[in-house]
């Protein structure tokens, strides 16, 4: 049977964590569809089914879907789900709050967070804050399942050339009414998709002072971040928050500033590829999973990578 | 208004877990155990909301050990009017605890369920979601703020990005995430008051529902650690090995 992803879109685009999950569907097995519910959202689906691999590509185009509010989507892939013995979506909030209801309507339990793919039932999926990995195998006749896609490559929008089904509208729940969204303006990447992300801890001492990260950000066209110790004390909103309670990430270079490296930072951004940690306490647990670490004022040395960063610019 | 709130006994926060060295699970002998952080939060929004007379009736429930009564007496403490306790030795998974809850709001019928977004051994993040689905109530998860207005609830909830605010009818199921409250600590008149107040105590069985282990456990292992780095003097020395040799900037 066929393997079917929810796709993450923000009716314009597509979510790169998207084409990570396609990427994972792929190595379940070689028949994979989507499936795009919003609102005039025809182009992300267009776009999907250019993507290698892609069979067929289901619109559902309705107002219901615009928000993406979980009651109204979670009905619609239940309908599809005769056909496919994998469902998946990223284990992004959008994943999170659709999938376990499309596992609960099917009775079958909800495989989450999956960073490796042993066989069609087995999995491998951190537990713990990452503190520990668990192989396990779903008893389930259909496996519902959330993909961390920091662990998977993103699959290219070319090369496919999928056949659009449209699905015919819906009726309204009306469980849940979207009200507003306020969404943080931003010229920085997501964090979840930056290749270089700076990220500030308590030892920034204050909010104002993530200035002096912004201002590196900018020459690095990197994404700002936060422990969530420097959340807590008010620094950053929590959108900030790399971690196990915030965002998992892993890009190529993770810039840790002014923060100790508690557990729960940790698991949020140690399969970062290279990464770099400035803290005045040497013995800060970051200092383990850094490549590089500079032990000093971060006040000193702020100042000074941007002048450095200056130079090899020019 | 009648609340319930799900509470599950977890390894405490500060733990540093170890695996065992049969790899078949984490060893959880004398090791400090605590509610559920997120659970915690989600207790203190319904004392909270009981404290400004929205609500009447806090319930609190736990599926676990016999030991689990531990944790419902924590939040009795924190103001908690009533505990249940359904006891069993199995590992529940998020479906069968969500049925389990389902049977228990069937017969007690609250107006709210506010519970944790997930627990943190598992870290699965499902169950709220799978009551809401089971029961066809709305749901508003992850959230950082509640406005009751008589019979409905603005929820504001934590989304990859910033905010988005849902309206919904009451009864609801509501998921907490760490912004919402910072939770209180139990005083100790209240703690020895807590002792006094009931908890019932039940079986799965007893509600009908079967135990299964839709997920079994191959093998739990350690993450592959880190090899050490190197620490560096000058910053003129970190960004040439940033650029120069590892060619990331």
């Amino acid at each position: 049977m066929s393997v079917l992803v929810l796709i993450e879109h923000d009716n314009q685009n597509i979510k790169a964590s998207s084409l990570n999950t396609i990427t994972a569907a792929k190595k379940i097995d070689k028949s994979v569809h989507a499936i795009v519910l919003g609102e005039n959202c025809s182009k992300v689906g267009e776009q999907i089914s250019k993507c290698e691999g892609i069979e067929e590509v289901f619109i559902a185009d309705n107002s219901i879907f615009k928000n993406h509010v979980a009651e109204n989507i979670s009905p619609v892939i239940f309908e599809l789900s005769n056909k496919y013995s994998h469902i998946l979506a990223p284990s992004s909030t959008f994943g999170k709050n659709i999938m376990p209801r499309v596992a609960a309507l099917l009775d079958v339990a909800q495989i989450s967070d999956i960073i490796s793919i042993e066989s069609n039932d087995t999995f491998v999926r951190p537990i713990y804050a990452g503190n520990a990995n668990l192989k396990l195998q779903s008893t389930d006749s259909k496996k519902i399942i959330t993909v961390r896609t920091t662990n998977f490559e993103a699959t290219k929008i070319s090369g496919g050339n999928g056949k659009i089904t449209k699905i015919e509208k819906k009726d309204d729940p009306g469980l849940s009414k979207f009200v507003k969204n306020e969404l943080n303006k931003s010229d920085r990447p997501e964090l979840t998709s930056a290749g270089i992300i700076i990220s500030g801890g308590r030892g920034m001492e204050s909010g104002k002072n993530f200035s002096l990260l912004e201002e590196i950000a900018d020459k690095l066209k990197a994404a700002v971040g936060a422990s969530r110790a420097a959340v807590d004390a008010g620094f950053v909103p929590n959108d900030y928050q790399v971690g196990q309670t915030g965002k998992v990430v892993a890009p190529e270079l993770y810039i840790a500033v002014g923060i100790s490296g508690a557990i729960q930072h940790l698991a949020g951004m140690k399969d970062s590829k290279i990464i770099v940690a400035i803290n005045k306490d040497e013995e800060a647990p970051i200092f383990q999973v850094a490549d590089y670490g500079i032990v000093g004022d971060l006040f000193k040395i702020l100042p000074e990578l941007s002048k450095e960063l200056d130079k090899i610019k020019s | 208004m009648k609340i319930l709130v799900p509470i599950k006994r977890v390894v405490d926060y500060n733990v540093k877990i170890k695996v065992k060295s049969d790899n078949s699970g984490v060893d959880l002998e004398n090791v400090k155990m605590s509610m559920n952080p997120f659970d915690e939060i989600a207790v203190e929004e319904a004392v909270r909301l009981k404290e400004k007379k929205i609500c009447n009736e806090i319930t609190a429930i736990s599926i676990g050990s016999a030991k689990s009564e531990e944790t419902l007496r924590t939040a009795l403490a924190v103001g908690a009017d009533k505990g249940i306790l359904v006891e069993t030795e199995e590992n529940v998974q998020p479906l069968e605890v969500a049925k389990i809850l389902k049977e228990i709001i069937n017969k007690n019928s609250p107006d709210l369920v506010l519970m944790g977004k997930q627990a943190i051994d598992d870290d699965s993040n499902q169950t709220g979601q799978m009551l809401s689905a089971l029961l066809g109530w709305p749901q508003g998860t992850f959230a950082s703020k509640l406005e009751i207005n008589e019979k409905k609830i603005n929820v504001t909830r934590e989304i990859d990005g910033g905010l988005e605010t849902l309206n919904m009818e009451l009864p609801a199921i509501v998921t907490t995430d760490l912004r919402l409250n910072e939770p209180r600590y139990a005083s100790l008149p209240n703690i020895m008051k807590a002792k006094q107040k009931p908890i019932e105590k039940i079986s799965p069985g007893d509600l009908n529902i079967e135990i299964k282990q839709r997920l079994k456990t191959l093998k739990v292992t350690e993450p592959p650690k880190k090899e050490s780095g190197i620490k560096i003097d000058s910053v003129q020395e970190l960004v040439s090995k940033l650029h120069d040799e590892e060619k990331v900037i």
